[in-house]
């Protein structure tokens, strides 16, 4: 992947956020403050008009980051922040990224996201569904696998990972005030996560 | 003297806090208020932090009080961006720290212990 297809992948994140906006903002109403689709699409929108030209994939993604942090309103913007601004600070200054660069940018995204909320996996938040993504680009990644099946084992990773949030009882965040009553709701943030994901396999599938 | 930032979803809670902060710090302590989001709604804005985080910063390090949540995310970030160790996020009650950072600042104690009396307020029960 290079410079174009990571901006593709912020502009078709934009687009899926968007038209998804109501749906997580739904989600987000029943255990949460009920703005997440609102917030992220806002920040994402704010992330495209940032995308920089001619910068290598590290710096696009920065950009966006940046850009999100500045604009979302809610816990989303930090911690989607923090996912793009440390997956571009792994790809450092390259012009192309294979696929054990974008594994590596991932995890360096966990990691950010899970220092900064200090959440761990069965806490129902998006760590729940990254987690899951990293560990599979991982295991497809030593198999053998190339950048698009990787990425594909990553989204569907994310998207099992969001459904599995349903039962959980939250222990971030709002719904965590809930107790026994956060249970039976998917996490607005493991959603917008495995969407992220989504995107990112589809540019991936087309290059 | 040690700065301090209420860093609030609401502006008026912010605004709110910092008024009475300032009145325990004895009129001497600076607490400036970041609340609510760049149009007054409710939300964090690592902007407003980043402006008021400026204005207290009188040299001597800065205090920062979050209520929850985004809050202290925009927080935890601002300080790990700024790349600064003057400036400490204090693991404490809004309201409870802000005034105990405030006094102690007001005696013009240094960063550590302002910020070490903004999470002893953690601790002060009040009932049983």
């Amino acid at each position: 992947m290079n410079a174009r297809d990571l901006a593709a992948w912020v502009r078709y994140a934009a687009e899926l956020v968007s038209a998804d906006a109501e749906r997580l903002t739904r989600l987000d109403a029943a255990i949460g403050d009920g703005d997440h689709g609102l917030n992220l699409d806002r920040g994402f929108r704010a992330a495209v008009d940032a995308l920089p030209d001619g910068a290598p994939p590290g710096k696009v993604l920065i950009a966006a980051g940046r850009a999100i942090v500045s604009k979302t309103g809610g816990a989303s913007g930090p911690l989607y922040g923090t996912v793009l601004r440390r997956a571009g600070k792994a790809l450092g200054d390259a012009d192309d990224v294979d696929a054990a660069a974008l594994g590596a940018a991932l995890k360096a995204a966990l990691d950010g996201v899970q220092e900064l909320g200090k959440a761990v996996e069965g806490d129902k938040t998006m760590v729940d569904a990254l987690a899951p993504a990293v560990a599979a680009f991982a295991a497809a990644l030593a198999d053998g696998t190339g950048l698009a099946g990787c990425v594909r084992a990553a989204a569907d990773a994310a998207a099992e990972g969001a459904d599995a949030t349903v039962p959980m009882r939250a222990r971030k965040g709002r719904a965590s005030y809930l107790g026994e009553r956060s249970e039976g709701h998917m996490d607005p943030g493991a959603s917008s996560t495995a969407l992220l994901l989504r995107a990112l396999a589809e540019v991936a599938g087309e290059g | 003297m040690v700065g301090i930032v209420i860093i609030s979803h609401s502006r008026t809670l912010a605004e709110g806090v910092a008024e009475m902060a300032r009145a325990l710090g004895v009129g001497k302590a600076v607490v400036e208020p970041a609340g609510g989001d760049l149009e007054g709604g409710l939300g964090t804005s690592i902007d407003l932090v980043e402006t008021a985080l400026a204005a207290a910063d009188g040299g001597d390090g800065v205090v920062l009080l979050a209520d929850l949540g985004s809050s202290v995310l925009t927080a935890k970030m601002l300080i790990e961006d700024a790349d600064r160790d003057d400036v400490l996020l204090a693991d404490a009650p809004l309201v409870e720290g802000a005034v105990a950072a405030a006094s102690m600042a007001a005696t013009g104690a240094d960063l550590a212990t302002v910020h070490a009396a903004a999470e002893s307020a953690r601790d002060h029960r009040k009932a049983g």
